[in-house]
């Protein structure tokens, strides 16, 4: 068996398409690659749809935080602290369990309890609270001569929003928001150990890396292989962040230019 | 656990609740909680080890030792956390092995992987098969703590080195004045004053060492999440005296709370050993009290 077979059989696997059983026996390097690679599919889709929901739900939530109106302030607050102070792992059983109760109550609910919503949502809110603070802290950042520049040019409400304190805000926070686009991408491997169950072993690439490291006993090939995959898709993160970056700060003198550093990155 | 309880059929109300709640299992559930904060108790400690020893190294004028220390600062970054939770327990485990393996049994010659399997003789196995069971779980929880310390020291390497690089030159310069060795400017000044620079990032890690300890379920260890889950389960009433639905949703709404709350104490905690540290230091923090006093 070639190794374009194995990628014909298992390339697209983690969606279902292809070879329906697993590989059994003879676990070749090419085979734990590409099935391995072929569940980087859900974390891509996992981190790559929070990220941009969780996006406007995160402006959001800063602004609230920052709001004057005393019940949208605590609203925000609240959140950020219940998602930021609490393990994703146990939010992740959490909210497994509470879909499954209310399964029970309607069947509206059937489809949360599978992974590709369920844990979404939860990524979502996830990231919503921790892109949250990060954009609350620039927001608070802003320079105080900005704001009365534009109120000296007549600015107000939305268009005072729109031109001067959402783009500020964004350049301030974008190089500590990258690292959060990062966590959130290292952050979909729990998924799959968390309740949410791999329906007919579509899993992401951890599920199918432990498949390797259990059926095989070794975890000194499918680990580094996974591990391969993610500092991949991390350089990728750091590149399209850094052409936004490049953008948000245009108008800026060269050496003023902040650039995008890769800087230690922690679970949440 | 009380009187009432002998008859659990004619309970109910808060009575049943309160021997429900009382249970043997339920009591290894509060048990397990005492293993976190064990878990906590020694990883903490041994992890700002490993990364003292790593920055350390990282900062030696020895170039092969700050190879080292550099390839495991950045080593453990850039890749899920959790794939690493998941290698190490498996890899410590048949190293330790191995290693054993390597002196107790010189006259063995055949290879030690076979395949699919990992072979060694029977006397190099860890724990051996004779042991009580208690020395197996003992032998988990080492693995897992191990586990984290060698992940988490990675992240305090990183903030200790940081930290070091941080504090201002004028001082080491004015101790190299004073005529101390390389190991006094260390000891004397460098050590007790990079402390201030790394507490901000300590702190973060302390948060997120507490958050990854519900992943000593993934490792194998009987922790909070093993019992809510267990716990939580439907009963019928052929297996318990206490049947009841699913309750696990309640379970882990009680974990969630309970690490709120501990992350909650630890951030007041160290806002306040923040607010001695910048007592009298050059920093914004230390000139903030200075004006305000």
């Amino acid at each position: 068996m070639s190794c374009w077979e194995v990628i014909a059989d298992y390339g697209l696997r983690s969606l279902g398409i292809g070879e329906r059983l697993l590989p059994r026996d003879d676990f070749t390097l090419c085979k734990q690659v590409v099935l391995i690679g072929s569940g980087m599919i859900w974390n891509i889709y996992f981190g790559a749809l929070a990220l941009v929901t969780g996006f406007f739900l995160a402006t959001a939530v800063a602004l609230g935080k920052a709001a004057r109106n005393p019940v949208a302030r605590k609203l925000s607050t609240w959140f950020i602290f219940v998602f930021r102070g609490s393990p994703l792992f146990i939010q992740f059983f959490f909210a497994y369990f509470a879909f499954l109760s209310l399964k029970g109550v309607s069947p509206i609910f059937d489809p949360f309890t599978a992974a590709w919503l369920g844990a979404l949502i939860v990524l979502f809110l996830n990231t919503a609270a921790y892109s949250g603070e990060i954009f609350y802290g620039a927001l608070q950042a802003i320079p105080r001569g900005d704001l009365e520049a534009a109120d000296a040019y007549g600015f107000t409400g939305w268009a005072r929003f729109r031109r001067i304190t959402w783009p500020t805000l964004l350049r301030l926070a974008w190089p500590a928001y990258t690292n959060e686009a990062i966590f959130l991408f290292h952050a979909t491997t729990l998924v799959y150990f968390s309740g949410f169950p791999a329906w007919r072993q579509k899993g992401d690439a951890l599920y199918y890396a432990n498949y390797f490291a259990d059926k095989t006993f070794n975890p000194f090939v499918p680990y580094p292989i996974l591990a391969g995959y993610f500092i991949l898709l991390t350089l990728v993160i750091i590149g399209i962040f850094g052409l936004v970056n490049r953008r948000l700060n245009r108008h800026l003198p060269q050496a003023a230019r902040g650039k995008i550093r890769f800087r230690p990155n922690l679970l949440r | 656990m009380f009187s009432y309880c002998a008859d659990p059929e004619t309970l109910d109300g808060l009575t049943w609740l309160s021997c429900y709640l009382t249970t043997g299992k339920h009591m290894a559930f509060y048990g397990a909680f005492g293993t976190v904060l064990l878990l906590l108790a020694i990883t903490a400690p041994t992890a700002l080890a490993f990364g003292f020893g790593g920055a350390s190294a990282a900062r030696s004028s020895l170039a092969p030792l700050r190879w080292v220390g550099k390839a495991y600062i950045s080593i453990v970054r850039g890749v899920p956390d959790i794939a690493f939770f998941l290698f190490f327990v498996i890899a410590l485990d048949q190293g330790f092995e191995w290693l054993r393996h390597q002196a107790l049994c010189p006259g063995w010659d055949q290879p030690v992987r076979q395949g699919n399997d990992f072979v060694v003789c029977q006397a190099a196995k860890l724990p051996l098969s004779s042991a009580p069971q208690w020395i197996h779980e003992v032998y988990g929880f080492f693995l897992a703590v191990l586990t984290f310390a060698i992940v988490f020291g990675a992240f305090a390497a990183n903030v200790l080195y940081g930290a070091m690089r941080a504090v201002p030159r004028a001082q080491l310069e004015t101790a190299e004045a004073y005529g101390m060795s390389q190991r006094q400017c260390f000891w004397r000044i460098l050590v007790p004053q990079m402390w201030v620079y790394a507490l901000p990032g300590l702190s973060n890690l302390w948060m997120v060492l507490i958050k990854a300890t519900p992943l000593l379920f993934l490792l194998g260890v009987e922790d909070i999440v093993y019992w809510a889950r267990e716990l939580g389960g439907t009963k019928t009433p052929q297996f318990t005296d206490y049947p009841h639905g699913d309750w696990r949703m309640w379970y882990f709404l009680a974990l969630l709370v309970f690490y709120l709350a501990f992350t909650r104490v630890s951030e007041l905690v160290l806002e306040r050993i923040m607010a001695r540290l910048n007592h009298g230091q050059a920093t914004s923090g230390g000139d903030a009290q200075r004006t305000t006093a």
